[in-house]
């Protein structure tokens, strides 16, 4: 068992292709796997759907596969913060299937688990339910949200060992553990790789059994709202 | 007329000790400045964390820590982290004792549309409808008018719903309404505000 890479491009490699459907952590620019998303925009892969809460802004994050034209289709629940998104969405190049943040958690989650659909309350009455199974339990209405099973999941964790574990800081854990469980191969990007043995085993977020690949990286880590107080 | 803070205020004393609670972008964030005396909330975020603090003081800022609005704040000693897939457990699950959240309209029968307008804004629903889904109570605090002085507040959403017959209570600059059996029910007027001058700036019955 040999899950770690030298780097990005070569966690990658042999696992990309042409119209293939990748499932990426991070909320906002928090927690993304930016060191993932430039080897594929460098990979040049083509017509890819992302399940991803956001997509970036217009430099960073998936924001870059966008400028290269390499995304064809997105899963999200918020895009606001990106004008070549938004562009690109209302021109028709790019297409858009809104999630429910909660949802779309879910979604990964369920597919990760084996459970290839789910009841949820979420939505209903609303847009997101139309074409939608409608099901009532115990006198209330709930629609069925289907199960994403990914080609590739990508994501970002803060350490990992040798086996694949890891330990996520604070709140950009977010959508890293539902993504990394919900595709045929994860490759993980971490801030450090540490000894196998030396992370408690009681704190570990995300056991190694769902990561197949991890890489090493310095990692930019920038903020999209500054944000303070007066001292 | 409640100003943005005195809205804030407002919406604080809907708050009660040991609940767990959301605040959406906007105004509600505002609610944590007014959290009454005696009473212990915890606020919840939903990108992953309960026990929100305040937003950091210059040069302590992390990019690991951040709000739903992608804001940087600070952590609290009884903070915990959890991924996506379990805060929404928890909001689904219907443990977020209360959402107070904006709205672009409401309507009498408590339909929200807080979301897209068609054509013009196409940004997300993000957690709101999942969050008006699944908590214990629901409440919007708005201008009661839109810039051209039109109501808010109506019969009917004209606009794409965020939730169909999910809030209980909207606090607006002019007062505070609740969602009730056949309309909208004035629960308190503003300062300076009659209940005449609310009747005439609400679309919505009100019984």
């Amino acid at each position: 068992m040999m899950k770690v890479y030298d780097n990005a491009a070569k966690a990658l490699d042999g696992l990309l292709f042409d119209g293939m459907f990748v499932a990426a952590g991070g909320f906002g620019l928090s927690g993304i796997p930016e060191l993932l998303l430039q080897a594929i925009k460098e990979a040049g892969t083509k017509d890819l759907t992302f399940a991803s809460n956001n997509a970036g802004v217009d430099d960073f994050g998936i924001g870059i596969l966008l400028q290269t034209r390499q995304v064809k289709k997105m899963l999200s629940s918020y895009v606001g913060e990106n004008a070549e998104f938004m562009r690109q969405y209302l021109s028709g190049e790019l297409e858009l299937e809104f999630n429910p943040q909660g949802t779309l958690a879910e979604r990964m989650r369920a597919g990760g688990c084996g459970i290839p659909g789910f009841y949820t309350k979420t939505g209903v009455g609303t847009v997101i339910a139309e074409g939608k199974e409608h099901k009532d339990f115990k006198g209330e209405t709930y629609i069925l949200e289907e199960g994403i099973f990914a080609d590739l999941s990508i994501v970002k964790a803060w350490k990992g060992d040798p086996t694949g574990n890891l330990i996520f800081r604070k709140t950009a854990r977010n959508f890293n553990p539902p993504a990394a469980m919900c595709g045929k191969v994860c490759v993980a990007e971490v801030e450090e790789i540490v000894p196998t043995g030396s992370l408690d085993p009681d704190h570990i977020h995300l056991p190694g059994i769902y990561v197949h690949r991890i890489i090493e990286g310095e990692h930019e880590k920038r903020i999209e709202q500054r944000t303070v107080r007066e001292a | 007329m409640w100003d943005r803070n005195e809205m804030a205020a407002r919406a604080g004393k809907e708050l009660r000790d040991g609940w767990y609670v959301n605040l959406g972008i906007g105004i509600p964030t505002l609610v944590s400045n007014y959290i009454p005396e005696g009473v212990e909330v915890t606020l919840q975020s939903e990108n992953g964390m309960l026990g929100m603090g305040p937003f950091p003081i210059s040069g302590e800022e992390d990019p690991d820590l951040i709000n739903a609005g992608k804001q940087t704040i600070t952590e609290l000693p009884q903070t915990a982290y959890f991924d996506s897939a379990q805060s929404f457990g928890m909001i689904r699950g219907g443990k977020i004792a209360m959402a107070i959240l904006g709205a672009m309209e409401v309507a009498e029968n408590g339909d929200l549309a807080n979301w897209m307008i068609p054509g013009k804004l196409v940004k997300g629903m993000g957690g709101a409808m999942d969050l008006v889904a699944g908590v214990g109570r629901v409440v919007v605090v708005m201008d009661h008018t839109n810039r051209a002085g039109e109501s808010k507040v109506l019969k009917a959403c004209t606009l794409p719903l965020t939730g169909k017959a999910v809030v209980d209570r909207i606090i607006t600059n002019l007062g505070v309404l609740d969602v009730v059996e056949g309309g909208l029910k004035i629960v308190e007027t503003a300062s300076g505000v009659s209940e005449a001058d609310l009747r005439a700036a609400t679309e919505a019955s009100i019984v």
